[in-house]
């Protein structure tokens, strides 16, 4: 491993990304639209979780919502992140980056890197002007008394989510050709896992919907930074898991993806010739 | 250290059922430019692939400085610079960008790193350049950038595959002259895959492949100098007209380029008094030469190399 190689492709996905800006566009602007009109048009139908009947106050749909929000502009974010895999092929720079004498475990961290930077920021973001919106009337009064150790730890733990994302996207990218197949599951895998995650609606208490909501890793990621968002403490139950679990899987998640990832560019491969 | 940059024997690859090289076998001697020659499809690209650690070693023995391309792949990396037929450089980044990440790739840093791209921007008269994105540049000078890119670590050995393919042949004399001018002075060893006459006769040795087996290999010189006769090229009126009269008359089959036919002469003295007898009205012009490299590839494999076989690249 090489950290200078690391910081100079991770600097290059930057640039990159600096000179799209249309992609923080579609990473931050659909997930806030999402917010704002799912807020408004669910304010009434909404039935907050078991797990919130207990707290001090009544839970919002906008406020349930908002650290699913986080979670979708961290996935839209890994996802362009990962696309540029696909592109890189395309262009030819890919394999002028596997013919170097690079570890290829390099090659994926500098992917993380530029896509956890990228998506903490854009969350970040996000969570710091989203509860704003309620000065203009467009959302709910959120409570933001913050505190810095709060923010810390809620930045740590996004970091983490963006890592564990990137390196979904990575695995799913690297054997594609064409960034159609990537919308392809997108569509189909990467939008209802995150449906499924309790970030959009609460699960019931049984049937499969249940089941399926607790095998998902990214339930864990979007528990954990809803517990470290939201100033009472939570109860711990089945679809919102305790802050140690969260950790653990979520860790266990991104360390398990990382390393599938290494592997697959390690293995010389004609598809990687242009 | 052997005497050797590249060694190759009994080498094979083949993409599933489709054999694209068969026991190749040849050795380039440090400081030579090495070209490797075929059509397409002829196996110079899958060899290119093997020797630039793309794809693995399947069968048969690859080294680069002596290290065994099979087993240190890492060690081989560090020893290469390759350029690309299809681009690799980051079209939305700079030029100085675009070296400065290549750099630290490679191991390059701080006041070093700077030094040397600097000396590459003057050495490929990019320096005017250097902050311009290299998506805004001309095919000419993104070659260029390709090519400082890939000297920038000081390579022992540099792959190039088809480095001019896409460029009028002002840019192309510009590439090899900068290219040789660099490589000469610093004893680089240069492969080269191409299937350009004019840039095959610039090599100090060639490798002829097709349908992935070695033809031949030796200097271009030696290699024509096996060839009897010469090539007559006659340019016509209409050399569509002219074809059958002239073969009926020689007695052999020649070549139509628009309105160019080309063919090759044992007696040249008396063919061309035939000629300019028959048809001296239709010749606008002719031309006697010694056999070209495309004569001793259509002689040693019966195909030409500019119409290739079938492509599996």
């Amino acid at each position: 491993m090489n950290s200078s190689a690391i910081w100079a492709l991770t600097k290059r996905e930057l640039i990159r990304f600096l000179r799209q800006r249309t992609r923080v566009i579609g990473a931050v602007g659909q997930p806030v639209i999402f917010w704002i009109l799912f807020g408004a048009g669910l304010r009434t139908s909404f039935k907050a979780p078991s797990w919130a009947e207990g707290l001090s106050h009544t839970v919002t749909y906008q406020e349930y919502f908002l650290p699913g929000v986080a979670a979708l502009i961290v996935l839209f974010t890994a996802i362009f992140s990962t696309i540029s895999i696909i592109e890189d092929r395309r262009e030819g720079f890919l394999q002028g980056i596997l013919v170097a004498p690079v570890s290829r475990l390099s090659i994926v961290l500098s992917k993380l890197t530029a896509g956890t930077i990228l998506a903490i920021l854009q969350a970040g973001l996000f969570l710091a002007v989203g509860p704003l919106l309620s000065m203009i009337g467009i959302g709910p009064e959120i409570d933001v008394s913050w505190t810095l150790p709060r923010i810390l730890m809620a930045a740590a733990f996004l970091m983490l989510i963006a890592a564990e994302l990137t390196a979904l996207g990575f695995i799913i990218a690297w054997p594609m050709n064409s960034t159609q197949g990537f919308h392809a599951i997108m569509s189909i895998f990467l939008m209802p896992m995150w449906l499924v995650s309790g970030a959009f609606f609460p699960g019931g208490d049984s049937g499969w919907l249940f089941w399926l909501i607790r095998i998902n890793p990214l339930t864990y990621g979007v528990a954990g930074l809803r517990r470290l968002l939201y100033q009472d403490v939570l109860p711990v139950t089945p679809e919102l898991p305790s802050m140690p679990v969260c950790l653990l899987v979520t860790t266990a998640t991104t360390v398990l993806l990382t390393l599938i990832s290494a592997r697959m560019v390690s293995r010389p491969s004609v598809h990687n010739a242009a | 250290m052997s005497e050797f940059a590249v060694i190759a024997e009994a080498l094979s690859y083949a993409y599933g059922s489709c054999r694209a090289l068969e026991d190749v076998e040849f050795s380039v001697p440090h400081g030579n430019l090495f070209g490797l020659l075929g059509p397409n499809g002829s196996g110079k690209t899958t060899l290119f692939r093997l020797l630039s650690t793309l794809i693995p070693i399947q069968s048969g023995m690859l080294h680069v400085c002596g290290l065994d391309v099979a087993t240190c792949q890492s060690d081989v990396r560090r020893q290469l610079g390759v350029t690309f037929q299809s681009p690799a450089v980051d079209v939305r980044l700079t030029v100085r960008e675009n070296l400065k990440c290549q750099g630290s790739v490679y191991g390059l840093s701080g006041a070093a790193l700077n030094t040397r791209i600097g000396e590459m921007l003057d050495c490929f008269n990019l320096a005017d350049r250097a902050s311009t994105l290299v998506g805004e540049l001309s095919g000419g000078l993104k070659r260029r950038v390709e090519l400082a890119k890939g000297l920038l670590h000081s390579p022992k050995v540099l792959l190039l595959d088809e480095p001019t393919s896409g460029l009028d042949p002002r840019a192309r004399q510009d590439f090899w002259d900068l290219l040789l001018k660099q490589v000469r002075s610093q004893g680089t060893t240069v492969v080269v895959a191409t299937h350009l006459m004019p840039e095959a006769a610039l090599c100090d040795q060639l490798l002829l492949l097709d349908k992935g087996r070695r033809v031949a290999t030796g200097s271009p010189f030696d290699l024509q100098s096996k060839l009897s006769g010469e090539r007559l090229t006659l340019r016509l009126r209409d050399a569509a007209v002219s074809q059958t009269a002239v073969e009926d008359l020689l007695q052999c089959k020649t070549v139509r380029n628009a309105n160019q036919l080309s063919l090759r002469v044992s007696q040249p003295a008396e063919q061309i008094a035939m000629v300019m007898n028959r048809l001296g009205d239709e010749i606008i012009g002719l031309e006697l030469t010694r056999p070209s490299l495309e004569d001793v590839f259509l002689e040693l494999t019966g195909r030409s190399l500019v119409s290739g076989g079938e492509d599996h690249e």
